[in-house]
């Protein structure tokens, strides 16, 4: 679906799954941050900030499953594919672009079209991100809410260590991930387009 | 004669060998140990003349694999009990008389001067124990004087620690006829009290009892300063913190303490015990610092260009 110079790339399923992981996430990155810490004397108590943390990684979860189905039934499974022919090479040429191209006059190397949704770098940075990362996230966070079904011992390793290192690295790359993915949507027809984009649907190409 | 000094010496080892746990060794024919090693005793009725045979108070039987291995299995029973009970039928005064404390021995003597006996005897008295139970709480309601064997301080291993050290708590607060002994209650709910801790399985197994029930003292190995049940800690983040006061009560044994602070791979890898909160590894925060930073800079530095070329 397109009219004139948008085109409709968020379906509406899309946007509240999004719209509820931006929140769950910021919550989850919040508390996260608090619990590992080790903040005594926060604002809200370490019992709340566990309570927020445990009740937003559900609704996380429960999202995901809806991103996951989502993808199943609807064509938007194939902006993940990725093609083998210049599979570095692809995403270097956007990083170029975005490093030194787009100073120099440079046009966009893989302009977003009906077909093509994600940039190369993009794609390959959401596959990392909703089909590694973030299911690690899920799998060690049940383990920490259910420490009964961790291993005791990997070898002469810790379980529970193993498990809270996991979930804090993956939960770090995500707070990465969530910094640079808030930056890049700034670089559209202006600093603000993108963002309004992912709340009508509504793209300008 | 060139063979005369080695053979003394294998003769002293030995000599020095045997007379280690000498006492033990045939609880058979121990003096004591014939009967209280045993479900059963036998004796000779000098009022009848007959040979009997009765069943021993179970209470009374020691268990004489476990003495061996004790702190005290150099010592013989008279050591402590009274000589007169050397002679059957013990007499009955020799129940009312007191017994040897542990401080007769351990207090005021040089070579226990480390372990501190006299401040854990102040601090006991400060204790719910002796506050409640007076004198009677003696030192042998948690220490087991025929059997107890150190593992605080020798121990590598935190599980092993905490199980021990939850045993001596367990010993009455499980233990309804040892737990009526001194608290006249019945029952001790300790399930249903803790029913507020999260995960209490996995809190009972890698923390002692004593980390949330004792008032923390810096100069003891253990603090003995049992607290009243509304002073315990109830707040996770006393330990579940950067400051966490595990580091001054489970973690300040050298043993332990060593792997708790080592932040290298390597000493990360080897600590069976990670505590949410308070193990920080600091080469991976270390390492997030870095990417964080440089995430940082990337997009100040993105930003700084977008601008100037926009005012171009």
């Amino acid at each position: 679906m397109s009219s004139e110079n948008k085109i409709y790339f968020y379906p509406l399923w899309l946007r509240i799954w999004h719209g509820i992981n931006a929140l769950g996430i910021i919550l989850l990155i919040v508390t996260g941050i608090s619990m590992n810490s080790g903040f005594e004397d926060s604002l809200i108590s370490f019992k709340l900030i566990i309570t927020v943390h445990n009740y937003a990684g559900v609704i996380i979860t429960l999202n995901y499953l809806l991103f996951l189905i989502g993808n199943m039934v609807t064509s938007n499974k194939k902006f993940y594919i990725v093609k083998p022919k210049n599979f570095l090479k692809r995403p270097m040429k956007q990083a170029y672009y975005y490093a030194w191209g787009m100073f120099h006059g440079m046009k966009a190397p893989y302009p977003l079209s009906e077909k093509r949704k994600f940039n190369p770098l993009q794609k390959y940075t959401y596959i990392a991100a909703m089909y590694l990362i973030v299911p690690l996230v899920i799998i060690s966070g049940i383990g920490l809410m259910f420490p009964e079904l961790i291993f005791n011992k990997v070898y002469n390793i810790s379980g529970v260590l193993i498990t809270a290192v996991t979930h804090s690295a993956m939960g770090f790359f995500i707070s990465i991930f969530l910094i640079v993915h808030l930056y890049i949507a700034s670089i559209g027809k202006s600093p603000l387009d993108n963002f309004k984009s992912i709340v009508s649907g509504w793209h300008h190409v | 004669m060139k063979y005369f000094i080695p053979l003394q010496i294998l003769m002293l080892l030995t000599i020095t060998l045997k007379s280690f746990g000498q006492f033990y060794d045939d609880p058979k024919s121990h003096d004591c140990l014939k009967c209280h090693s045993q479900q059963t005793y036998a004796f000779h009725n000098d009022m009848m003349d007959t040979e009997e045979k009765r069943l021993m108070n179970p209470y009374l039987i020691i268990d004489t694999i476990r003495l061996r291995t004790g702190v005290h299995q150099n010592f013989d029973c008279t050591d402590c009990h009274s000589f007169d009970y050397t002679t059957y039928p013990h007499a009955a005064s020799l129940k009312l008389e007191p017994m040897m404390t542990c401080l007769d021995c351990h207090a005021g003597d040089e070579s226990f001067a480390k372990y501190e006996f006299e401040k854990i005897d102040e601090e006991v008295n400060k204790s719910i124990h002796r506050q409640s139970f007076g004198d009677n709480f003696t030192c042998s309601k948690c220490h087991n004087q025929h059997y107890y064997s150190t593992s605080a301080r020798t121990s590598s291993s935190v599980m092993e620690i905490v199980e021990n050290s939850n045993a001596m708590c367990l010993s009455c607060h499980n233990d309804m006829k040892k737990f009526s002994l001194v608290s006249g209650e019945l029952k001790s709910a300790i399930v249903d009290i803790h029913d507020w801790l999260p995960n209490q399985e996995l809190h009972f197994k890698h923390v002692r009892c004593i980390e949330c029930h004792t008032a923390v003292e810096d100069d003891l190995m253990v603090s003995h300063n049992i607290l009243a049940k509304e002073d315990a800690v109830r707040r996770c983040a006393e330990c579940h913190s950067s400051n966490s006061l595990l580091k001054a009560s489970l973690y300040k044994y050298q043993n332990l303490q060593k792997r708790a602070e080592d932040g290298t791979a390597l000493g990360m890898l080897s600590n069976e015990s990670y505590v949410i909160g308070s193990h920080q590894i600091p080469i991976l925060k270390t390492i997030s610092l870095i990417i964080f930073f440089a995430a940082l800079a990337g997009i100040i530095i993105h930003v700084i260009f977008r601008i100037i070329i926009k005012k171009k």
